[in-house]
């Protein structure tokens, strides 16, 4: 289980989390929506101890992740696969030298096993044949799901993913998102999903909660979600530019976006 | 204007703050062998063979400039073998290791500072992290250990050279035979003159490579704050070393 409390971070005179507090049961994948820069990325990088509360705790299992030495958070982050909105893949190294990084790490494994696990995980993102191609060779959506095999290849407990599908075209975020849901099938993992992608959202999600000015704004099942009536909520899940529907310009309104021709009556 | 000196005092003291920091992390780093040890000997051949054509291309012109300054700085009332004397002595004790170390801030402290920024701000760092692995084990150990053990080699070599040179220079475009500069070159020679620059060098090895790694690793921002960290690696190596060079007279070489 992964609890958020009371969580406050700050970048210089820049306030990003104002007190956000949320619980991620085990087995579950949290979706946590909300606009760009209101510190999405920022809440799950303090999972993992590559930030530092300001106030407030993240636990994991019961371990606050900010009072750990180096060793226990260490021990840690080898039950936490990330995957980074580039992916974050090691330019200089080949697809399964970046995907055997972390198994090599922990010595517990031979070459032989390692190679086994490399190309297992590929094939669970259907990247299998790339071992010897480089970063650089491969596009983003196919970037994404290497950072996605470097993850599980280590066999985590929790996996957090920051913006799997930002970028992409909607036939490969679906299969991204088609990925995650059997991953969590195939490992059975908890996983916490950072997106504004909200067929994404929906598609991968149990619960959803919404991150709005540095807070919680609200947090709930796909469908409690679906059906919310607070306003903030609302705007952002349909997406609209203004938070009061009746805001939105009507067709012949002086900021109304103009028809295309020939559509006219 | 009180307010902006005040400012940048805090900056600068915040900024020493950091290093400390960033130095005991690395220090507490020494003992996982097995992630540095691995990266240790790559390392060494980057910082340090790679570094040696260029290293050896200046010393071998500073070797022949250093000659023929010394030629016409000497006048008839000194024998024209201390040529021998001044090329030897200004290469091990000051230009081997000074000229050498500026030159490998450009090439090293730079490549460092661009390579680990590149790093922080595609977030390969931070996937480091996540994968378990301490960044001051697996790229700032390796750097520092690989520049303060190379540096000194380079620096050896480059007094070789430039002491070679200069008397190549001093023999074909001077009226001076090999054994008047090599009687130069012994007159005033002790053993701890090369002691002493490569002392030096290996100071300047592991300043250059601890601010690459520093400024590359704390890069904020994208292509900006990559060339940002770079150039000011460049400008603290060199400024750094003009310091420890001074240091090092005060401490070493004061009677």
């Amino acid at each position: 289980m992964i609890e958020f409390r009371g969580l406050e971070k700050a970048f210089g005179a820049k306030v990003v989390l104002r007190g956000v507090s949320l619980t991620v049961r085990d087995g579950e994948t949290m979706v946590i929506i909300g606009g760009s820069g209101t510190g999405k990325s920022v809440t799950i990088k303090h999972v993992v101890g590559l930030l530092e509360p300001d106030a407030g705790t993240v636990a994991v299992d019961g371990q606050v992740v900010s009072e750990l030495r180096r060793r226990e958070l260490t021990a840690l982050r080898a039950t936490v696969g990330y995957v980074f909105q580039f992916a974050a893949l090691f330019d200089s190294m080949t697809i399964a030298d970046n995907v055997a990084f972390g198994l090599r790490r922990s010595g517990a494994m031979s070459e032989e096993q390692i190679r086994e696990r490399v190309t297992e995980s590929l094939r669970l993102v259907e990247m299998a044949g790339t071992e010897r191609t480089m970063p650089a060779e491969l596009s983003g959506g196919m970037r994404k799901r290497v950072g996605l095999a470097r993850a599980i290849a280590l066999r985590p407990k929790y996996l957090l993913y920051d913006e799997p599908t930002t970028g992409l075209d909607p036939v490969t975020s679906a299969v991204i998102d088609e990925l995650m849901i059997r991953t969590r099938e195939a490992l059975g993992v908890t996983s916490i999903v950072i997106t504004h992608d909200m067929r994404s959202a929906y598609r991968v999600g149990d619960r959803i909660a919404m991150l709005y000015e540095g807070r919680i704004r609200q947090e709930g099942t796909v469908a409690e979600i679906q059906q919310s009536t607070d306003p903030i909520v609302r705007q952002f899940i349909e997406g609209r530019p203004s938070v009061h529907a009746e805001d939105v310009a009507a067709p012949g309104a002086p900021d109304a976006v103009p028809a295309a021709e020939g559509s006219q009556p | 204007m009180l307010a902006a000196l005040g400012r940048r005092s805090v900056g600068i003291t915040e900024l020493f703050g950091h290093l400390g920091h960033f130095v005991a992390d690395t220090l507490r780093a020494v003992p996982d062998v097995r992630t540095w040890g691995r990266q240790l000997f790559p390392m060494m051949r980057r910082i340090g063979v790679d570094s040696l054509p260029i290293a050896l291309f200046i010393a071998a012109f500073t070797g022949i400039v250093l000659a023929l300054l010394a030629s016409y700085t000497v006048t008839a009332a000194v024998p024209l073998y201390f040529v021998g004397a001044l090329v030897g002595k200004t290469t091990m004790l000051e230009l081997g290791p000074v000229l050498t170390g500026l030159a490998l801030a450009g090439r090293v402290g730079a490549n460092i500072a661009a390579e680990l920024g590149s790093m922080r701000v595609t977030e390969q760092v931070d996937a480091l992290e996540t994968l378990a692995y301490d960044p001051h084990a697996y790229l700032v150990l390796p750097r520092v250990m690989a520049g303060t053990l190379m540096f000194p080699i380079i620096v050896a070599f480059a007094m070789a050279t430039a002491i070679f040179m200069g008397w190549v220079a001093a023999t074909t475009l001077l009226p001076i035979t090999t054994a008047e500069f090599l009687r130069g070159l012994r007159l005033f020679y002790v053993p701890f003159d090369v002691t002493f620059g490569l002392i030096k060098s290996a100071s300047f090895g592991f300043v250059i490579t601890m601010i690459g790694c520093f400024l590359g690793l704390n890069t904020r921002g994208g292509a900006e704050g990559v060339g940002d960290a770079t150039t000011r690696t460049v400008v603290y190596s060199a400024e750094m070393i003009l310091v420890l060079d001074a240091y090092w007279a005060i401490t070493l070489l004061r009677p």
